[in-house]
């Protein structure tokens, strides 16, 4: 019976390692270990034993069960594990197919410029001033020192709808107004952007329409000197730390002094190259101290108030930023086009 | 306003200063000089020759074989093909080794077997344009003075061998358009002194006034008239040193009369005309307006009708001029002249631009006139003019000028202190410094204490206030040393306002969905701007518009972007999805500023879902486009606001178009574009939207308010039901939502059947609704008393009923 109990072991031992499969084991496992199995049937046969012999039996019986079992256990988990193994290798992806399609879009290049430029302002603590589009002459003109008849407004023909109200031709009536609205007292900081419009044929340099950046301090002791300390921190903020910049006088009717800042040439280090017609600088924007005419009229008192106001165009900066060689491109939307616009550093 | 280096230094000495410095150090104190010419860079070798003999080509009928003394030891022979050349003429002489404009060289040659050893030239084959070469020399050689001397430099004698600075003027410095106010300007940047040209007169017998008398009717039009008198002028060629200069400055040499008044244009920037005293036919000038349809021959033999608004010079009867734009052909000087009458003037200069535009005569003297001449150089303009008459024409100046001069000219004196100066600009300047600026710009001044007074001189008509003199100094101190500070003071924070902020958010989310921004035009087409309007108004138009497609102001964003849409698809860019933010303008009656108001638009188009390799393709369709609504509001808190009926919108699909209303009122559509706009436009399926963005971004948004994560579980019951198909699940939901309230929390569309199992006229619609208690858990009996309500209320309204 021992022997018996013995040989079960090894036989059944033998088949669990050759087994390859889940249901194989399980098929032992009911085989041997089942109610109608050998052991069962090896210890069914105990009453012929003696009463000291019994207990020695049936523990041999239990060892082999066991044996049996922890045998069918350990095979089992090594199955179980080659079959997740073989499962995984089964559902192996080509990881460099594309994924699904997640849609993006982008701001227009004018917007992206803009928005810089609003951050970089909002940053120094001035606000986002807006204003209509269509405006009086007053605002857009006369009080900003363009009376009737003055030889400038030449310099930016404008659309007119009536003789009174016409397309505004810069921002500057926005300043105009906060001015108004500020009645005579201080501080204001403000940054205005939008669209402007005047009577140009449209081609690679010109559109009838066209976004513009104005902005305006105006407080008790703001100096020249303010003027070209925060245009130094615009222009190196928005264009690179390395780029230098200058002021030449220049003549604006709204403000006096008037210069236009330029900065230095990145393409040639400011030696001099094509891009900036080998002069080594770059014009960007018009700017000034707020002429006293402008200030009275909005009434401030230009003994006791200054001010600065600068101007840029959008355009302009984008296509020396990026590269652009056609404002047509800003107005046409080729898809092509505007997609290039993602978010950089 | 082109400068000739070589010119200015009459007047103010250049030296170590080259014509590429010169041009930094203007351009840096204030007057951009937009270009320096080299004039005929790196032409060489042009000598004048004298023709010592001519004869004709013995095998071409048209050449001629010169002999001409180059200096060289040995006469060459040329073989020249202008009609003009003739013995004994000097010419330029393009020698065997020069070089023309266009790095031309000139070889020895055989023209026709016969030896060309040069080339003699015209003044076009040395860079001067056709329409500047005296009328003459046009169509042949150029012929110079019979003293030129043989063999020295042909290019100097023409002033070919100058640089040209090409200033841009800014309106306010009408000075520098003459070359003694450049003078005076790089005097002061070169901290040297100005020297003024001659103007010295012999004494004469006679006086001008004996000769002509002027009345002047409107002196408004004219506040000074002076007119000088030469007598026995002898017309000919001026000397060639001023015909260069003239040509240099792009202006045609005539004649020596016509040449200096032009010459004294450019030099003291004060517009003179000289009459044939002889063809006025009267001894007295009258000036005055025009009477409305008088006609008037200008010396363009162009009969031009005036009006009153013109400013006429008359002999007393007829006009001979029209004042300060152009002379009159019957007063012409002519190579017969023998007396001139030499007007210098000072006209209005808006009635010289009037007169100006209405006959398209824009003239370097009407830009003077318009832009201000300086009153005081007038009678000084004369006086130079009639010296270099007398000079280079042989005339006799008579004494004097005969005048009516009503113009007061009051200096301009303006007072500032030196705390003013270093307060707007910023620096620590001292008196010395300031004072010193103005010395060198030639402005008197005087200091008591802290205040320098300056008077102005006439010519810089631009100073009339402190900020004037600020300006002055700041230029010539220099903008480079002024010092770089921030604004002091106020701290206030800057930020967007929550409009702003909002609009940002748009952008944002819409970009996130996919859309691209783009920007078009707010002008378009009367037909386009009447197109997609939320508002029917007539559309704001131009006064003067440069086209048609630009003349109106538009009163939606849609006609533009679905030009986008087609433009792109044209060019294989299918799958689209744009949108913009941008102003419409609605008219509030005439001289009233129209209202303007944001509005949002989007288009798409081809596929929303492209997915190719695994096979998912899905077209954008109105639930793209309304989902993407629906985030929108979601984004900015006002989902429960928004609802969205079936509408009609004149352009738009019939069946898949809706309104977006905002708390009940329509603030926009979305749909699909009509097929057959789409068709007219040659696009696919294109969807759209288009909404009052001011409506949405200016709805007050409820502040936020934590309110608790439901704590207790809800109860899910779903329903199909059968119901008439026109019968639209909004409806339903809100029957749903209104009779299920309190508990009922949710309800949602999650099956939609309209196929042919269902009966004629019907649809299968399934909702799932959500239940819950914010306190407890709902019990089932509850939770079927109440959806029995619900049941109940669709049933009732809308006759759907459960699905059997
Ligand atoms: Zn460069």
């Amino acid at each position: 019976m021992q022997e018996r109990l013995k040989e079960l072991q090894a036989e059944a031992v033998q088949k669990v390692e050759q087994s390859a499969s889940l249901k194989e084991l399980n098929d032992i496992r009911v085989a041997y270990l089942g109610k109608k199995g050998p052991i069962t049937e090896v210890l069914r046969g105990m009453g012929k034993l003696s009463a000291e012999e019994r207990p020695v039996m049936g523990a041999l019986a239990n060892e082999v069960r066991e044996a049996i079992t922890a045998k069918i256990e350990a095979k089992q988990a090594e199955l179980e594990e080659a079959a997740v193994q073989a499962k995984l290798a089964s559902e192996t992806i080509d990881v460099t197919l594309p994924g699904r399609p997640v849609k993006v879009g982008n701001h227009h290049p004018l917007t992206k410029i803009i928005e810089e430029i609003e951050d970089l302002f909002i940053g120094m603590g001035y606000e986002v001033a807006e204003g209509p589009e269509v405006e009086q002459d007053y605002y857009n003109f006369e009080a900003l020192n363009l009376p009737k008849g003055h030889p400038a407004r030449d310099m930016q023909d404008s659309f007119y709808i009536t003789e009174e109200i016409l397309l505004r031709t810069h921002t500057s009536p926005v300043q105009a107004r906060t001015m108004e609205q500020h009645q005579g007292k201080g501080p204001i900081k403000i940054i205005c952007p939008g669209k402007v419009y005047r009577r140009d044929n449209d081609d690679a340099t010109h559109s009838h329409q066209f976004m513009q950046i104005e902005g305006l301090v105006v407080g008790e002791d703001i100096r020249m000197s303010d003027l070209k300390g925060t245009l130094e921190v615009f222009a190196k903020k928005l264009f690179g730390e390395d780029r230098e910049i200058r002021l030449r006088p220049s003549f604006f009717p709204f403000t006096e002094p008037s210069v236009e800042m330029d900065i230095s040439c990145k393409m040639c280090g400011g030696h001099g190259c094509s891009v900036c017609k080998h002069t080594g600088w770059i014009e960007i924007l018009g700017a000034g101290m707020v002429h006293p005419n402008v200030l009275e009229m909005a009434g401030y008192d230009s003994k006791k108030y200054t001010g600065f106001a600068f101007g840029m165009g959008p355009e302009r900066i984008a296509m020396l930023k990026y590269g652009i060689d056609d404002i047509r491109h800003f107005y046409t939307n080729d898809v092509r086009f505007l997609k290039q616009f993602a978010v950089e550093e | 306003m082109f400068v000739s280096y070589k010119w200015l230094q009459d007047y103010v000495d250049l030296t170590g200063v080259s014509a590429a410095e010169l041009a930094e150090k203007i351009t840096k104190s204030g007057i951009e000089v937009e270009g320096v010419e080299v004039l005929n860079e790196g032409v060489k070798g042009v000598v004048v020759g004298h023709v010592l003999e001519r004869e004709k080509h013995p095998n071409a009928d048209k050449l001629n074989k010169c002999l001409v003394d180059i200096g060289a030891e040995e006469p060459v022979q040329i073989i020249c093909g202008a009609p003009n050349v003739d013995k004994g003429q000097k010419v330029a002489v393009a020698t065997v080794g020069a070089k023309l404009p266009g790095n031309f060289k000139i070889k020895r040659a055989k023209l026709r077997g016969e030896e060309s050893n040069g080339m003699i030239c015209s003044l076009q084959e040395l860079g001067i344009e056709g329409k500047i070469v005296p009328k003459e020399y046009a169509e042949g050689i150029f012929v110079f003075p019979a003293d030129a001397v043989v063999g020295t430099d042909a290019i100097a004698l023409l002033n070919r061998d100058d640089e040209i600075l090409e200033l841009g003027l800014t309106p306010n410095r009408a000075d520098c358009l003459s070359m003694l106010g450049v003078a005076y300007e790089v005097a002061a940047i070169l901290g040297r002194e100005v020297k003024l040209p001659e103007t010295n007169l012999e004494p004469a017998a006679e006086k001008a006034s004996d000769y002509v008398k002027i009345v002047v009717e409107a002196p408004e039009d004219n506040p000074l008239y002076s007119a000088k008198m030469i007598k026995n002028v002898k017309i000919g060629p001026s000397p060639l040193w001023m015909q260069a200069r003239l040509m240099s400055a792009g202006i045609r040499p005539h004649n020596n009369v016509v040449d200096i008044t032009n010459y004294i244009l450019l030099e003291y920037g004060q517009p003179l005309h000289a009459f044939d005293y002889d063809r006025l036919g009267s001894k007295e000038i009258l000036v005055r307006r025009a009477h409305d349809g008088e006609k008037f021959t200008t010396l363009d033999d162009v009969e031009r009708t005036l009006t009153s608004d013109h400013l006429v010079i008359t002999n007393g009867t007829v006009p001979v001029a029209l004042a300060g734009v152009m002379g009159g052909a019957n007063s012409e000087v002519t190579s017969d002249t023998k007396t001139v009458l030499l007007e210098s003037a000072l006209f209005n200069g808006i009635t010289v631009r009037k007169a100006s535009k209405d006959h398209g005569l824009r003239s370097e003297a009407s830009a003077r006139f318009e832009k201000g001449v300086d009153p005081n150089r007038i009678r000084p303009a004369g006086d130079r003019a009639a010296y270099l008459m007398a000079k280079y024409a042989g005339g006799e100046v008579l004494e004097g000028a005969a005048e009516v001069d009503t113009l007061t000219v009051e200096p301009v004196v303006v007072s500032i202190t030196l705390e003013k100066i270093n307060r707007v600009l910023g620096t620590n300047l001292v008196m010395s410094q300031v004072k010193e600026i103005f010395e060198r710009l030639q402005f008197v001044a005087s200091v008591e204490g802290d205040t320098i007074t300056v008077t102005a001189p006439t010519r810089r008509s631009d100073i009339k206030i402190e900020e004037d003199l600020i300006e002055e100094v700041a230029r010539l101190y220099g903008y480079d040393n002024i010092p770089k500070t921030l604004p002091v003071g106020s701290a206030a924070l800057g930020k967007l306002t929550a409009y702003q902020k909002k609009r940002r958010v748009v952008r944002g989310y819409l970009e996130g969905a996919g859309l691209y921004q783009a920007v078009t035009y707010s002008l378009t087409s009367k037909e386009k701007a009447a197109q997609y309007a939320l508002e029917k108004r007539e559309a704001i138009r131009l006064a003067m518009p440069m086209s048609e497609d630009h003349s109106v102001l538009r009163l939606s964003l849609l006609p533009q972007l679905l030009e986008v849409v087609k433009y792109n698809s044209a060019r294989q860019n299918e799958n689209l999805a744009v949108y913009e933010t941008g102003n419409i303008f609605l008219a509030n009656g005439t001289d009233v500023l129209p209202e303007e108001r944001e509005h949002l638009a989007a288009a798409m188009t081809g596929l929303w879902t492209n997915h190719s390799w695994q096979g998912e393709k899905k077209p954008v369709d109105f639930f793209v486009l309304k989902g993407i609504l629906e985030g929108l509001f979601a984004k900015l808190g006002l989902t429960d606001k928004v609802g969205y009926v079936q509408a009609h919108v004149e352009g738009m699909h019939p069946g898949r178009t809706a309104d977006i209303l905002l708390n009940g009122s329509k603030i926009g559509f979305v749909g699909q574009v009509h097929p057959g706009v789409q068709k007219e436009l040659d696009l696919k399926d294109t969807y759209v939207f288009e909404l009052s963005l001011q409506a949405v971004l200016k709805e007050k948004t409820d502040d936020l308010q934590y309110e608790a994560i439901p704590r207790f579980p809800s109860i899910t019951r779903d329903i199909a039901l059968v119901a008439n198909k026109e019968t639209v699940s909004g409806t339903m939901k809100n029957i749903i939502l209104e009779a299920g309230a309190p508990l009922l929390k949710e309800a949602h569309v999650f099956d939609l059947y309209e196929g042919d199992k269902m009966e004629e006229g019907k649809k299968s619609i399934a909702f799932s609704l959500k239940y819950a208690h914010p306190k407890r858990t709902l019990t089932d009996e509850e939770v079927t008393k109440v959806h029995e309500k619900v049941l109940a209320a669709l049933k009732e309204k809308t006759g759907a009923v459960l699905r059997g």
